[in-house]
């Protein structure tokens, strides 16, 4: 055997799984090296800039352009210079790409300008002037629902939903207790720091380019398929580093990239469109509010009986992707319970708001908030502590989901229960603040939430996107991974490549991940519903796995190698017989069945599972709610990267804090009007207490290494804990978020009146 | 941009062209609104440099501080914190560290917003302040300085020169408190400040000042006159709080109501009674 | 740029760029800016350093954050002419070569950096607040850095991250807690 090296004392590493490796594309965030869109320039480049409608909806009459700018500087481009069709493609094709005829919600993109010089661009954009003739507009979900106006549709209704298990009818008159309760959730805003951004080359002889933020790369690949009418491979899409996504990176990227791809094609340069803050928050999409409505019947000794719950999001003017989100509100809105009777009837509807999309939980949020601040009341109606009812009604393993899941996963909620309150002092802390709080203008409380995240898409879902990913192999012996699923801070890089590097045992340096070019990798579906890891974490894991038998099979490669063995069997393999590659698809589990046409399945492939516990304390003489603890327990199978995963959830519990404290969009005519970072508010490094994590593991088989999804988790369960804290601190009947000091305020005075 | 080396070259420049130069100190304001697109001016004086609006100069019966002193500098004076501690408690309020580096005295008292943190301490320390032209000087109250929304009664060849702060409040009970949307950076809701000087269970003396609940920062003469001479009891009280809730003027706008400004007005006061009775 | 700039709200009235003389991580730099051009712009166009960020254009987020003379500053805040004659230390000024300073490397080790935007702004406050303040508590660490807004952490990691670089830079140190 030729040596190529001088040999290495050192093994690898084989447990890389479970370790904190450090960020793989660490070292270029510290140092300010990472290359963010608007970090990136080439040679002649436009930048470009929109111009939206001022009214909520309407037909437009004129354009009107002011005629002391030079327009004949300018690349100016409208719904006529669109080559494909005028819409955004995702799942239905309601959205235009630029408004043409009629407008339907402020905001809406009209007309596109570019010019080399980005602050003349600014002073031109406020030069023209959209002419409309104003509709009547709605802008409720009540006015949508009472059909004020039909603004999409027949019926104003995106989608709708029907989940039934037992009869739920039936059983109103065997109840001992019956509890209703009304609960509203409102806008919030994504707020990555990173804004959006894109930059596009177009011509009709090379194609499409676009680089910039963004979540799913083949989404966008297929928005601009649509838009441009081109084949397939003469579109790419490049995913640059990307400052926080959250979900509002998922969908709207697309429009973005199809404005600057159209303002490259006719002007014949490459172009920059970067959204300054304002604009990123007032055009583009929020988390969708709701209204649920719950009515519980339990038995004397406060076992659910039914549950019938009538659950309703706001989509805005377009689809997008509401029927996703309500799907998976709806499916989590009985929570992680036993329930002989479930009734949900869920619908999103349209108003003339800028659409609203995706938002890490996915209308789990909102449903999982309802339910677990309407179990608290219910609690007190029927006499039990809330600990006490959710004991005596959690789900089991064997037991089925509102959806006729059967739960055939361990899963051990009274534990997790039980550490939690250990952890948070909860007895000891409840009894306490109940004793101390009479004496005291500032009221303590402490609260918790018990709930359940589905990751990966629902149903069939994940067997209808069909993920790819692929990996190969260097003459060197390096790894390369080919996967569309995109880093934006939550670790993917990192976790793919211990996950290669375990199964290969290799050192992680070994590993590089391609970047998201959809030239380049294969389309493994979106970064988003607590997938990656989950899902394409896996197909890494196969694809790894592949590689390393054609190694072993070919004969080159024994058992318990080195990394210069590997190397030199690499090369070998690659001078004999090609390239050593594996594409690998996903397979869905044949024992998954989802019915979609009765909404009844099994729903996701893994649950993780949680407790979370809020500490509060309400100053009464400013109603402000500050905090002051938080406790997160949750099982979420093989946890590949400790110091990455606690950051998941205490990012999320973060954001969570801001859903139920800070975050309130003021809509004036389905416009948000404290579009600035000034006036909408997320928690500073002073408002976020400390907040202490837990993991328990039961592995799960199907994942890579045993892992679940975690991503959304925290953000289902934060704003409920708190607001249950809340109500133990203050009594206050807490039902809607945010619990702004306004809100409390009026709340705290009919307690004490 | 002009940047004039000294005074005396700045105020020549404005008294040539009184309404077209905004002076422009920090910047943390400004630049905001350019950015906006919100400034008509298209001509900036920058005033950063002028060493004759630094500085703070202590004399037996003033404390005075140039219109340039930043809230930095605020917060490491000692003797702001011994004698004036609710400048500096509203110095610690304002934006950030970043913002508190570049953000002037001066500046926020130009800008005039009715929600600024520093305006409340300064009306209750009775500051008056020293405004400067090509053609002399003049010492104006800071109270009744602030004529309306975002208006003073600068003229438009003037300059802030410097702040002078009485130094009579010593011994006195100091109280700040600012009410905002987060626990940072963040703009007040209602911002109450108060100095009072306590006899036996008696107000000898009270001064009260509050932000965000009128078009500008306010001195709340009613109120301390209905304080003024009483024994801290609960009569008292209410007395005062309904004589507060008549003599602001909150509003309903994107950060919070009117009906909880004048509430939280009315809590603070009550605060602010009964850590004077301890 | 072209010559005859139609005023726009960020340049002023001024049509012409001025020369801005200021030394840059240790470099003496000459920089063609218009005079109230942000700060920000200047350094991620004219100087080519794009590793402070924009996030929010108003000053609240402090993604822009830079020392300018040794104090904190927004750039998106600071006009260019404000930044003559001044030594300006930003992201690309911390590491040593290839040596990272001891806050980069403890959030590197912590998982103070997720998405990355914020993390030159953070790591500017958390360099600049343990050069004033050796030995910080907990609560003016909170504070030193409340001017930076992260979306991905929840701050957890980067208090952790910023008390490691406190040890690591003070090691003899009693707690400071």
């Amino acid at each position: 055997m030729a040596a190529i090296a001088p040999p290495r004392t050192s093994v690898p590493d084989p447990h890389l799984i479970g370790t904190s490796v450090p960020r793989k594309e660490g070292r270029e965030k510290v140092t300010g090296r990472a290359t963010y869109v608007d970090d990136l320039s080439f040679p002649e480049m436009l930048y470009g800039t929109t111009v939206r409608s001022t009214s909520p909806r309407g037909r437009i009459r004129n354009i009107h352009f002011r005629p002391n700018i030079p327009w004949n500087e300018f690349t100016i481009v409208t719904a006529k210079d669109i080559p494909g069709a005028n819409t955004i493609a995702l799942l239905i094709e309601d959205q235009p790409c630029l408004a043409a005829e009629f407008v339907n919600h402020p905001e809406e993109p009209v007309v596109l300008l570019a010019h080399p010089d980005k602050y003349f661009l600014e002073e031109a954009r406020r030069a023209v002037r959209i002419e409309i003739d104003p509709f009547p507009a709605i802008f409720t979900i009540e006015d949508s629902l009472a059909r004020k106006q039909i603004i999409w549709g027949q019926d104003n209704i995106f989608k709708s939903f029907l989940v039934e298990k037992g009869e739920v009818d039936a059983a109103w008159s065997a109840a001992a207790f019956i509890v209703e309760g009304e609960y509203e959730t409102g806008a919030q805003e994504q707020l990555y720091i990173e804004p959006q951004g894109m930059i596009a080359k177009a011509n009709p002889t090379n194609g499409v380019t676009a680089w910039g933020s963004l979540q799913c790369p083949y989404y966008v690949h297929k928005a601009l398929v649509r838009l441009f009418g081109l084949p397939t491979e003469q579109i790419r899409v490049v995913q640059t580093e990307t400052g926080g996504g959250f979900g509002g990176k998922e969908e709207y990227p697309s429009m973005l990239a199809g404005h600057a791809a159209l303002l490259a094609w006719k002007s014949g340069k490459p172009v920059k469109m970067i959204y300054d803050r304002a604009e990123d928050m007032v055009a583009t999409t929020k988390r969708h509010p709701s209204k649920t409505h719950h009515r519980t019947a339990l038995t004397s000794d406060g076992k659910f009986l039914a549950m019938d719950i009538d659950f309703t999001v706001d989509g805005g003017a377009y689809a997008t992707l509401s029927q996703v989100v309500l799907s998976r509100g709806t499916i989590h809105a009985a929570g992680p319970y036993h329930c002989p009777n479930v009734r949900v009837r869920s619908r999103a509807v349209a108003t003339n708001m800028p659409p609203h999309g995706a938002f890490r939980g996915f209308g789990a949020p909102q449903s999982v908030f309802a339910l677990e601040r309407h179990l608290d009341r219910v609690a007190q109606v029927v006499g039990l502590t809330p600990e006490e009812l959710r004991r005596r009604n959690f789900i089991h393993q064997g037991q089925t989901l509102a959806v006729h899941q059967v739960i055939r996963e361990p899963v051990d909620l009274a534990h997790l229960l039980d550490r939690a309150l250990d952890l948070s002092a909860y007895h000891a802390k409840r009894k306490r603040f109940q004793e101390e709080n009479p004496h005291s203008h500032i009221k303590r409380g402490i609260g918790f939430a018990a709930f359940l995240h589905g990751a990966g898409f629902t149903g069939s879902g994940e067997e209808y996107l069909a993920s790819e990913a692929a990996l190969d192999l260097t003459p060197e012996g390096r790894v390369r991974v080919f996967a569309g699923s995109t880093e934006m801070g939550q670790g993917t890089n990192t976790v793919f490549a211990q996950i290669a590097a375990e199964t290969l045992q290799l050192e992680i340096d070994r590993i590089q991940i391609m970047q998201p070019d959809t030239a380049m990798v294969p389309n493994s579906g979106p970064t988003v519903a607590s997938r990656t890891t989950m899902i394409v974490g896996k197909l890494v894991e196969s694809a790894a796995r592949t590689v390393q038998k054609s190694l072993f099979d070919s004969g080159l490669l024994q058992p318990n190698y080195n990394q210069e063995a590997f190397a030199a069997a690499c090369q070998q393999y690659i001078a004999k017989f090609g390239p050593l590659q594996s594409l690998c698809k996903y397979q869905h589990p044949t024992d998954l069945h989802w019915d979609d046409a009765t909404y009844r399945g099994d729903a996701y492939g893994a649950y993780a599972w949680a407790i979370y516990v809020a500490e509060v304390s309400v100053d009464t003489r400013t109603a402000e709610t500050r905090v002051e603890d938080f406790v997160a327990v949750q099982e979420v199978g093989k946890v590949i990267n400790p110091v990455l995963a606690a950051g998941q959830i205490e990012g999320g519990v973060a954001q969570g804090i801001g859903f139920a404290l800070y975050e309130n969009v003021v809509w004036r005519e389905g416009r948000m009007s404290n579009g600035q970072m000034t006036n909408y508010i997320m928690p500073t490094s002073m408002d976020i207490p400390p907040i202490r994590v837990l993991f328990e593991e039961i592995p799960y088989a199907r994942g890579p290494a045993g892992a679940k999804g975690i991503g959304e988790l925290p953000l289902d369960g934060t704003a409920p804990a708190i607001a249950n804290a809340i109500a133990h601190a203050t009594g206050v009947d807490v039902t809607r978020l945010p619990i702004t000091p306004e809100v409390l305020l009026e709340m705290l005075e009919t307690v004490h009146a | 941009m002009e940047a004039p080396r000294d005074l005396s070259s700045a105020l020549q420049i404005m008294a040539q062209q009184p309404a077209a130069w905004k002076p422009f100190a920090g910047g943390t304001d400004l630049m905001v609104l350019l950015e906006a697109g919100r400034l008509p001016h298209r001509r900036f004086l920058s005033i950063w440099k002028l060493p004759e609006l630094r500085g703070i100069e202590v004399t037996p019966r003033h404390v005075t501080l140039g219109a340039l002193t930043t809230y930095t500098e605020i917060r490491r004076s000692e003797v702001l914190a011994q004698e004036f501690p609710l400048l500096c408690r509203a110095a610690a309020e304002t934006g950030s560290v970043a913002t508190q580096n570049r953000g002037t005295l001066g500046g926020n008292i130009a800008n005039a917003s009715p929600a600024a943190d520093s305006p409340p301490a300064l009306l209750v320390y009775d500051a008056e302040l020293e405004l400067v032209s090509a053609s002399g000087w003049r010492r104006v109250p800071c109270h009744g300085f602030w004529t309306g929304y975002k208006q003073t009664g600068l003229q438009a060849d003037e300059l802030i020169h410097r702040i002078r702060l009485p130094r009579a409040t010593n011994g006195w009970k100091h109280y700040y408190r600012k009410v905002g949307t987060r626990r940072a950076q963040a703009i007040s809701k209602v911002c109450f400040a108060a100095s009072a000087r306590i006899d036996a269970g008696r107000i000898v003396q009270i001064r009260i000042a509050l932000g965000s609940v009128a078009p500008t920062a306010l001195r709340a003469v009613q109120t301390e006159k209905a304080l003024q001479g009483e024994k801290l009891t609960p009569e008292s009280l209410r007395a005062a709080q309904a004589v507060l809730a008549r003599e602001i003027a909150p509003i309903d706008d994107m950060r919070s109501t009117a009906r909880y400004r004048r509430r939280i007005a009315q809590n603070l006061l009550a605060e602010l009674c009964e850590r004077l009775s301890t | 740029m072209p010559e005859t700039m139609a005023a726009s709200s960020n340049t002023g009235n001024n049509k012409r760029t001025i020369p801005i003389s200021c030394q840059i991580n240790g470099r003496a730099m000459t920089l063609e800016a218009y005079p109230m051009a942000r700060l920000l712009d200047v350094l991620r166009e004219q100087a080519g350093l794009t590793g402070t960020k924009e996030g929010c254009g108003e000053g609240e987020c402090g993604a822009c954050a830079v020392e300018l003379d040794g104090a904190l500053v927004n750039s998106c805040l600071v006009p260019a002419l404000a930044a003559a004659d001044t030594k300006i230390r930003t992201i690309e000024g911390l590491a040593t070569g290839e040596t990272l300073h001891a806050v980069q490397q403890a959030l590197l080790k912590h998982g103070g950096t997720q998405c990355g935007i914020c993390t030159p702004g953070m790591i500017l406050a958390a360099v600049n607040l343990l050069d004033r303040s050796p030995q910080p508590s907990e609560a003016q660490i909170r504070e030193g850095l409340s001017g930076n807004l992260c979306r991905c952490t929840g701050y957890t990691k980067i208090f952790e991250a910023v008390f490691a670089a406190c040890r690591a830079t003070q090691p003899n140190a009693g707690p400071h807690r």
